[in-house]
């Protein structure tokens, strides 16, 4: 039996089946068992009934990206489960294991010339009192996967416990049978033994360590309009902000949410509103008053596919030019990007710090995939960055709200502050607030804004940078572990090849991106786009080298690393 | 203003900022202004703990020419931005003002989920039944038969009627006052702040500019003939049969206010992180 460094298992089937349930035991098996892992799903557009599945990738290490093929693929029925055919891409070596009551086998099945073995999952299940075919497959699944039957099992345990003895006897009876009728089954690989870890393993989605990563930021009040696939974030913030002192609105609108944090944040409060792209149109008026009124809040965007409604279910990187260029008027503000479900704590707690610091929103670009893939994880390293805003608590006669401070911060002044009360305008004004049409005013506090994002000193964190070669692959937000996966076959194939993902996309960094540079003569541009969105950008902002690529496509198939690899390839031949 | 002149605070001009209003010679902006600081030097609260918030609009220049903290914000979202500031910040006695175009038209779904949310502030809404800022298009209280630029011949529409809204939608106080009477605004606008959840003031604010015919309406306002009720069936039945012009408080609930979840064991931000671990 082959080892390989990851295993990739699809399991299929009609809403309400479970299929994601078993993609759920079966990653925190994994994770048990000292393994890292990602699961996606997939659902149609409906989003609840209709089809199902989960798609889970296990590694020895890290894992931030889907495979290329899936390893195996179990429906538990195949209603509707061409849909899925594109998404769950199958070769010759792939083990597909039907139940013959599940319906008609799906034709990408015998087109990619998959092994199809037949296990009668219904049948099975109803020989068990209370039995249900996802937990046979459940047993299949973990048998060929080489896992513990009593790990699954004491899971099986502790995820029923409240659903009484019989749910978890006859569950813990479907997974042995389900281990039975596998017996004889091989897979052909065998997963590559973990690589040990004295770290605290963390099983989180994205958009929960986006929003840990916000309370620990400091942010301490959100509002928010519900919205695939951004409700995660609010569904966790909701119970775990009051723990501490926090609070959480549903506003009636996105309107009223970007205005109720902008309101928060005035009287004091870090604040955050979480998105995506519709929402974030409707939001762009006021962010655009937040940057004129040097009010700090945090915008998380987690896009879906676009324009309008769109794919709310599915993942693109469309939003990118909303997000930079979409505020009407010269308005600088930050946009960030996290690269993986860990780095969605890092730069969500980092935009938080960024924004409270420099007076001014900060749009986190997370995306589908990042957003709602579940990880099995290392705990993320502890951060330093904490929000504390410039505050004003002495003054003298006649406040400057908006003085002109050396670097563009200027100290505010929060309401309760005896003697720094002012007005926090979108109109343009002076230094103290006050609505002006002065040209000279205009033009100071235009100023202002722009220095204070110049000036600041990103450090390091502004990207990710890896490797050499005089090829670079230029990439962000969540394509970021595909492109580093694919950089590590090619340097398999003896092709060296570097990494650049700007984490944060503005303000530009010319210097840093001119350093991370240095060197390359070819780069390949790497984004989720149909119009190349991260290619024009890149264009306007940054000198790049003669010789520039593009791989680029809308969703919602994502971008896998073996189109990368292969794009390398053919640039190396 | 300085330490020691707040100590001696609690009168009008101590609320007043020195910008001076850009409103047109006239306008009853200026009148709901002076109510404003009467009202405020009443309550006795100092200026830094009062929290003006406002819209777009003539009626939305207020906060500067006040002396609390402000927020002018942007066209129709002044009562979502109030309640974000309120609830976070519940020390601050939090009053929002508007226009009839501003509150009603953009900001018309804000003002019904404000009624219903509850949270304890005042919104002002200075009505005009015309956009004067942007010289004179019809307002959603604007009647059906007055000849604009954009509207010419009129608009044949039925008149917005925030008064009768504000209550179906749960307002927990509801008034209208005249601009032209400032101590009687003053006392019920001080009235509306002390009442604890959402309490609504419809000021009729003339524009002398875009609607001079509203010069009459000192003319036409009298005190509301029936003293204010709690009893909402009761409160609509008033308001949608008198003429308009009736001033007073109208209608006083007792629905509680909003007031967030609060747990009674705050843990450190690092403990939220356990239920990750495996």
């Amino acid at each position: 039996m082959k080892e390989t460094p990851s295993l990739s298992v699809a399991i299929a089937g009609s809403g309400g089946a479970g299929a994601l349930t078993v993609g759920n035991l079966l990653l925190e098996a994994a994770s048990a068992a000292g393994w890292q892992g990602l699961l996606t799903r997939t659902v149609g557009p409906q989003i609840r009934g209709g089809e199902a599945a989960a798609l889970l990738r296990l590694a020895a290490g890290p894992v931030e990206s889907m495979a290329d093929r899936f390893d195996l693929l179990i429906g538990i029925d195949w209603l509707n489960a061409n849909r899925f055919g594109p998404e769950i891409e199958l070769g010759p070596d792939s083990l597909v294991i039907g139940d013959p009551r599940g319906g008609e086998k799906p034709a990408v099945i015998d087109k990619a010339g998959a092994r199809f073995v037949e296990i009668p999952m219904k049948d099975m299940a109803k020989a068990i009192t209370d039995g249900r075919p996802n937990m046979i497959a459940l047993g299949i699944a973990g048998k060929l996967l080489g896992m513990s039957e009593e790990l699954l099992s004491d899971l099986l345990q502790k995820q029923l416990a409240g659903k009484g003895q019989l749910a978890i006897e006859s569950s813990r009876a479907g997974l042995k049978a389900g281990f039975a009728a596998a017996a004889d089954l091989v897979l052909g690989l065998r997963l590559a033994p973990p690589k040990p870890t004295s770290a605290q393993r963390w099983l989180a989605s994205g958009n929960e360590t986006t929003a840990l990563g916000a309370i620990r930021g400091g942010v301490r009040f959100a509002a928010a309009y519900p919205i695939t696939p951004a409700t995660e974030i609010l569904e966790w913030l909701a119970p775990n902000l009051p723990r501490v002192n926090g609070t959480l609105l549903q506003a009636e609108d996105e309107l009223a949410a970007i205005n109720m944090i902008i309101g928060a944040s005035f009287g004091g409060t870090p604040s955050l509103t979480a998105t995506s792209g519709p929402g974030l149109s409707l939001m762009i008026e006021a962010l655009g008053l937040a940057t004129a009124s040097e009010i700090p809040v945090v915008v998380i965007d987690v896009m879906r596919g676009g324009p309008s409604t769109g794919i709310p279910t599915k993942s693109e990187q469309a939003d990118l030019n909303i997000a930079i260029y979409g505020l009407h008027g010269d308005a600088p503000h930050l946009v960030l990007a996290p690269q993986s479900v860990a780095d969605c704590l890092f730069t969500t707690q980092w935009a938080t710090y960024l924004a409270e610091t420099l007076q001014t929103p900060a749009i986190v670009l997370s995306d589908q995939f990042v957003g709602q893939a579940r990880a099995a994880i290392d705990r993320p390293a502890d951060v330093a960055f904490i929000g504390r805003r410039t505050r004003a608590t002495e003054f003298a006669e006649g406040y400057k709200r908006y003085a002109l401070a050396a670097g563009g911060v200027s100290p505010m002044a929060i309401p309760g502050t005896p003697g720094g009360q002012y007005t926090a305008d979108g109109l343009t004004h002076t230094e103290r607030g006050i609505p002006t049409s002065s040209a000279a005013d205009h033009q100071a506090q235009l100023d202002k804004r722009q220095d204070k994002l110049q000036q600041f000193v990103y450090g390091d964190h502004w990207a990710t940078i890896e490797g050499d070669g005089d090829l670079a692959i230029i990439t962000w937000g969540s394509l970021t572990g595909a492109a580093r996966e694919a950089i590590g076959r090619a340097a398999s194939d003896g092709v060296d090849v570097a990494l650049i993902a700007p984490r944060l996309l503005s303000p530009i960094q010319p210097e840093a991106f001119a350093a991370a540079l240095k060197g390359k003569s070819r780069v390949l541009i790497v984004e989720q786009t149909h119009g190349a969105q991260f290619y024009h950008y890149l264009r306007a902002h940054y000198d790049l080298p003669a010789s520039v690529r593009v791989l680029n496509r809308p969703g919602p198939l994502t971008i896998k690393p073996g189109e990368i690899h292969r794009a390398i390839m053919e640039w190396s031949a | 203003m300085s330490i020691v002149d707040r100590q001696l605070a609690c009168k009008p001009t101590d609320y007043k900022s020195d910008v001076k209003p850009v409103w047109c010679p006239g306008c009853g902006d200026y009148h709901v202004l002076m109510s404003f600081t009467r009202a405020f030097a009443q309550l006795g609260v100092p200026p830094e703990q009062i929290a003006v918030i406002s819209g777009i609009g003539c009626s939305s220049r207020i906060p500067a020419y006040t002396s609390c903290y402000g927020f002018h914000g942007v066209h129709g979202r002044s009562l979502a931005l109030a309640a974000g500031l309120k609830v976070t910040r519940p020390d601050l006695t939090v009053v929002v003002a508007s226009g009839d175009g501003d509150g009603y038209s953009i900001g018309g779904n804000h003002f019904l989920h404000a009624c219903r949310r509850n949270v304890d502030m005042t919104y002002v809404v200075m009505d005009n039944h015309i956009y004067g800022m942007t010289k004179g298009q019809p307002s959603p209280t604007t009647e059906p038969e007055f000849d604009t630029a954009m509207s010419p011949g009129g608009t044949g529409l039925r008149p917005f009627h925030p008064l009768v809204i504000a209550l179906a939608s749960g307002a927990n106080f509801i008034a209208r006052c005249f601009s032209g009477e400032p101590n009687q605004t003053a006392d019920i606008l001080l009235e509306a702040i002390k009442h604890p959840g959402f309490s609504f003031v419809e000021i009729l604010s003339p524009c002398v500019t875009f609607r001079p015919d509203e010069k009459e309406w000192k003319n036409l306002v009298h005190p509301a003939p029936v003293a204010a009720t709690n009893d909402p069936a009761r409160a609509a039945r008033r308001i949608m049969t008198d003429d308009g012009f009736n001033i007073g408080v109208l209608y006083r609930g007792d629905r509680r206010p909003y007031s967030p979840e609060i747990c009674s064991e705050t843990i450190d931000p690092s403990e939220l992180e356990k239920e990750f671990e495996q």
